[in-house]
């Protein structure tokens, strides 16, 4: 294959893992959003997503159509149930005791999949078949298109949530200021709640269109977590454009260096890039520095 | 309408309002005036719940309201606009509006909230120019006068002011006291304002308390306290005027 068609295929493989990126870097803003925390069970909720998937699909044999829907309503309940019963009783929430707890409930997830799941790395099918499509040189996965579509179509219903409806506006207003919005009479516990159930949703949903790709095992959830969580920092966190850019960006980066120096840097390539981001620029590539810091809760 | 009873707010272990008690009826203007730190803010927050205090008693419209949630005291019809206007800059003018009518919004009253926010901008008119504009790049007094107009758009029946004029030139302020006192006549609304500005406050208003490191230390007609040496002394600035003058 010649370079250049290879470095297509690495910018096409890089677009679509960037695209899963963007999506679990969304799930981190929401939730960064309405709480000020840094939520380090999102790489769960990608996980438990993929082999909540497999499970409906594979196990039980429940066509795409059924599954994907029920994942994604098991994932939005995890998300619910999570909230009510680690966030929201905790009565003097500060950051630091909200993150702790994040990362506890992120042991908890990845011990309670291990034992459904076993330690195996469990298989997802494509969703139309593996035969790759000719593309300026490079063969396309047809699962590429999927991860890409349904990216899109995730990213525009969620601006038109938060651009055009009341909830997602009162959401915003709250992640502008808590108490401003109290003021509106909106439930600011309730739009916790809400982001929560939102964030795992859009986890399960990254979850569940990269397995066919990477596969999926109870301890991938670290991984994909950071990744996302470097590009949620590299876009500015807290900022919705930013994160899908700096998604895209991670994962082409990624992709290229795994291809063109060694297959061994692909996840050091993200790290480098978030140290770096952390040393350079905490605000991220869009950010304004002074909300570069924690918002307090 | 409001009527709150030895009212002990705490911030930790610092006690900021000491047995606080006041009333407003139907259709009163009620200035609370102070100096700074001296409580003014903490008596709102106490009513609207956004600082509950630990004890003493509020209650409006016969109903209890110490210890409720702030968005459940709003729903009930007493809308706070806070210190510093608080507006929500990243957002539009319009979309300011519309949450300021979030918990009446459903798909049944769509028209009336338009006809809302119509009524908001008749108003306050340079509003409307601003509509699609972003709230942040308003200058202070047009944010106050959005922050005015998102309270008004929940249907109080009882407005908390905090310091309108706070940080605005002396002209753009006369102007903010002059549309309250324009909500008074035409809307009819009850307000309880809080001031640093004394005597503009007392001018607007029928009664008023004074506050001082946490108690209230007079009650009385606005007339009385403007005519009142001591008030004139603390907090009007009558003397030092004389010596100038
Ligand atoms: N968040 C807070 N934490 C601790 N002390 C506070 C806080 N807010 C206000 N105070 C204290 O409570 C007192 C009253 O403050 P405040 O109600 O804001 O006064 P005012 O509005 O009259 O200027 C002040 O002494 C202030 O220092
Ligand atoms: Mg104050």
């Amino acid at each position: 294959m010649p370079l250049y068609s290879q470095i297509i295929q690495y910018v096409l493989s890089g677009i679509t893992i960037g695209s899963v990126y963007a999506i679990i870097a969304l799930g981190f803003n929401i939730i960064y959003n309405s709480t000020s925390i840094i939520n380090f069970a999102q790489g769960e909720f990608v996980m438990l997503g993929g082999l909540t998937m497999i499970f409906f699909t594979v196990m039980l044999k429940f066509p795409l159509v059924i599954g994907f829907p029920l994942t994604v309503l098991v994932l939005t309940l995890i998300g619910i149930i999570m909230e009510r019963f680690t966030i929201s009783p905790i009565k003097k929430p500060t950051v630091v005791t909200l993150i702790i707890v994040t990362i506890a409930v992120s042991i908890l997830f990845k011990g309670v999949a291990m034992l459904v799941w076993g330690k195996d790395t469990h298989f997802l099918p494509p969703f139309s078949g593996e035969k790759g499509i000719a593309f300026m040189g490079a063969s396309l996965n047809p699962q590429y298109i999927w991860v890409v579509g349904i990216t899109v179509v995730v990213v525009v219903l969620l601006s038109i949530f938060f651009k055009y409806t009341i909830i997602g506006k009162a959401m915003t207003a709250c992640a502008v200021n808590r108490t401003a919005a109290s003021l509106m009479g909106i439930n600011v516990k309730r739009m916790v709640l809400l982001s929560f159930a939102l964030s795992a949703a859009i986890g399960g949903i990254a979850g569940i269109i990269i397995a066919p790709i990477t596969l999926m095992a109870y301890d991938n959830g670290a991984m994909l977590g950071l990744k996302g969580f470097g590009a949620a920092v590299l876009g500015g966190l807290g900022n919705f454009y930013g994160a899908i850019f700096a998604g895209l960006l991670l994962g082409v980066m990624e992709s290229l260096g795994a291809g063109l120096i060694h297959s061994g840097y692909k996840d050091a390539i993200a790290l480098l890039v978030l140290l770096l981001v952390l040393f350079i620029k905490p605000s991220g590539i869009f950010g304004v520095t002074e909300v570069s810091g924690f918002k307090k809760f | 309408m409001l009527r709150i009873k030895n009212i002990n707010t705490y911030y930790g272990k610092v006690h900021a309002l000491k047995n606080v008690s006041i009333h407003v009826n139907v259709g009163e203007i009620v200035a609370l005036i102070g100096a700074n730190g001296a409580g003014k803010t903490t008596v709102l927050n106490s009513i609207s719940g956004i600082t509950p205090p630990r004890e003493g008693e509020a209650i409006f419209k016969g109903v209890n309201i110490l210890g409720l949630p702030t968005d459940q005291i709003v729903k009930m019809g007493i809308s706070q606009i806070p210190e510093g206007r608080q507006i929500f800059a990243p957002l539009t003018v319009s979309t300011n509006l519309e949450l300021g009518a979030y918990h009446r919004y459903s798909r049944k009253n769509k028209s009336s909230l338009k006809k809302d926010i119509e009524d908001v901008f008749s108003f306050f008119p340079i509003l409307r120019e601003r509509r699609n504009q972003i709230a942040g790049t308003l200058s202070g007094g047009e944010q106050q006068m959005l922050a005015i107009g998102r309270a008004l758009m929940s249907k109080p029946s009882l407005l908390l002011l905090d310091e309108p004029s706070m940080g605005l030139a002396p002209m753009i302020s006369k102007d903010i006291f002059r549309m309250i006192s324009r909500l008074k006549d035409e809307l009819k609304t009850t307000i309880l304002i809080v001031e640093q500005n004394a005597k503009a406050a007392l001018q607007l208003a029928d009664r008023g308390y004074v506050i001082e490191t946490g108690k209230i230390i007079m009650e009385e007609s606005s007339k009385g306290l403007l005519n009142n040496k001591e008030v004139q002394r603390a907090y009007l600035g009558k003397e030092k005027k004389e010596i100038w003058e």
